[in-house]
């Protein structure tokens, strides 16, 4: 519990920060308001203002979280102006990609620990690809994809998959190559095949390497599956919601779309880190 | 048909000769280790080439590379415009800004445990979450032009760094600082002469991880609004009107500048932390 009281701290800063900036952005607006109205303003009423406004340039964050209350708890799932709905469509698409990445990095990290030709040749460009902007040719599949007549969830989740699969690949062959030499021997005399020296030992022992990859996979398949719903112009999911709300001036629905993304995001990587804690105690890895 | 055999058949070529040089005596060289890559890259251009033309693959959907080569040839200089709106006013700006404010920031709260048990929480969560999302909200805040792509990417860019940056400078030993302590050295002669360099890997890890994430930053913030020049504003119009090479042209532009810049840090990161075990030859 020691740890808490300074988490709190920092939030409550921030918190107190969030306002103080959410009265000097919207300031300027309330008081250009009151001149052309004709009224003077005291200070006092001109901060009660840049907190209750219809579209600020920083909503206070009572603002932010009435929105998400009234978004997520008061609207039925089922409603388009849901949140939840549209956070939905998102975790969707993340998941799928996210699995399917996961899964395709983790068969090549398998391959290019087995086949010396294929580590020598894919292994420079994989962590050569880790330099690129690879979110950049988002907008290029979404819309390449579409017009071959694939649309829906699965463009979307072939960015996260492609943007998860990279750290699973790295991580991966890091991690099955981890056992050191005398564990490989030990299986050697023991005249293991190497199929059964992938699945007793070098599985096993990539376990930790696994969990660390796969956390900077799933952050990174979210972000894919957001950026990915941009280019399909504002239709449905959080980064629609985000388009939209660039588009219109609704800053409140946003912030609320930002929040959301980073509620999930948080949820899922913990809900990794939550796995890789039971897995690893399980197998007696625990730190 | 014949096209698309010849490609098979080079691939199948390529394979038996990268195979080859992996199983030969020379394989741990720096020659295979240069060549065996080469190879693979350039067989994976030939493949497609020869994939494309042969089936007849319409340009809309994708463009051959020597269709790509011959648009960056051809648009030098839009491509020379959009690289210095995006990489050198918006991302490389914003890099300097974040990284350093981030440095700052870490050395300011490294005299307080308090905050740091406090921010180091606060900070990797946030490093986790999707930062890119605050994009539309800055481009509404500094105007479309390069000016909020530099503020995503100082966004974007400054925990990751800060976490590093905080965790290298607990990474001195109490035996390094007790000898500190017999010198009589002051709070900013230990900073300065010891814990500063000794956090340099950990410094520059975060700075190599930034480089990636400003140049994502810079393009993905174009998608919200921005002038009518710069990398990410180029790709999405281009997408638009189906004009794939210009956008294949654009993302190698994007990729080598990636690369370079990665390569840039990489080798300052070398020349500044030779002492550490990982750049040990």
């Amino acid at each position: 519990m020691k740890g808490v009281l300074p988490i709190v701290t920092i939030v409550a800063a921030i918190l107190a920060l969030w306002y103080a900036a959410a009265v000097g952005m919207n300031a300027a607006w309330t008081r250009d308001q009151a001149v052309r109205a004709g009224v003077e303003l005291s200070l006092a009423e001109v901060v009660a203002d840049t907190l209750h406004q219809e579209r600020p340039k920083l909503p206070a964050p009572h603002q932010v979280a009435a929105e998400l209350w009234d978004t997520t708890v008061a609207k039925k799932i089922t409603s388009k102006r849901s949140l939840v709905y549209h956070a939905g469509i998102t975790l969707s698409a993340t998941l799928l990609g996210f699995a399917i990445g996961t899964a395709a990095g983790i068969a090549l990290a398998i391959g290019i620990v087995h086949n010396r030709a294929m580590d020598m040749s894919v292994m420079p460009w994989a962590i050569a690809s880790q330099t690129i902007p690879i979110l950049a040719i988002a907008p290029m599949i979404i819309v390449v994809l579409n017009s071959v007549g694939v649309q829906g969830l699965l463009p979307k989740a072939f960015i996260s998959a492609y943007l998860s699969f990279f750290p699973v690949v790295v991580g991966m062959v890091k991690g099955l190559r981890s056992p050191d030499a005398m564990q490989l021997d030990l299986l050697k005399t023991y005249n293991a095949s190497s199929v059964q020296t992938l699945w007793k030992l070098r599985w096993p022992s990539s376990m930790p390497y696994l969990f660390a990859s796969l956390k900077v996979g799933m952050a990174a398949s979210l972000v894919g599956a957001i950026v990915g719903e941009l280019p399909t112009g504002a239709v449905r999911g959080l980064g629609a919601r985000l388009l939209a709300g660039s588009y219109y001036g609704q800053t409140v629905q946003i912030w609320s779309a930002l929040i959301g993304a980073a509620v999930l995001a948080a949820a899922l990587v913990g809900l990794i880190g939550l796995a890789q804690r039971i897995t690893l105690r399980r197998m007696g890895m625990a730190r | 048909m014949i096209l698309v055999g010849l490609a098979l058949l080079f691939w199948a070529g390529a394979w038996w000769l990268n195979a080859r040089i992996a199983a030969s005596r020379h394989a741990g060289g720096r020659a295979a280790r240069l060549a065996v890559p080469a190879i693979f890259g350039i067989t994976i251009l030939v493949v497609w080439e020869g994939l494309v033309r042969g089936l007849e693959v319409p340009g809309v959907i994708l463009p051959p590379p020597s269709a790509i080569a011959a648009r960056i040839g051809g648009s030098l200089d839009i491509l020379w415009v959009d690289f210095v709106q995006t990489f050198v006013k918006g991302a490389l700006s914003g890099y300097a800004m974040g990284c350093g404010a981030a440095v700052l920031v870490a050395v300011l709260i490294d005299r307080s445990p308090f905050l740091q048990r406090g921010l180091l929480p606060v900070g990797n969560f946030i490093a986790a979450l999707p930062i890119i999302g605050t994009a539309p909200i800055l481009v509404m805040w500094f105007g479309f032009d390069w000016q909020s792509k530099a503020a995503v990417v100082v966004v974007m860019v400054f925990f990751p760094v800060l976490v590093n940056t905080v965790q290298g400078l607990a990474d001195t030993s109490a035996m390094q600082r007790d000898l500190m302590k017999t010198w009589s050295a002051s709070y900013w002669q230990t900073l300065l002469k010891l814990r500063l360099p000794a956090a340099m890997p950990f410094i520059f890890n975060g700075l190599k991880i930034a480089t990636t994430l400003a140049l994502i930053g810079a393009i993905v913030a174009e998608f919200f609004g921005s002038p009518i020049k710069g990398m990410g504003f180029r790709i999405s119009t281009e997408v638009g009107r189906l004009s794939l090479d210009m956008v294949w042209a654009e993302i190698a532009v994007a990729a080598l500048a990636g690369s370079a810049f990665y390569g840039a840090v990489a080798a300052v990161e070398k020349g500044v932390t030779f002492w550490h075990p990982s750049q040990r030859r």
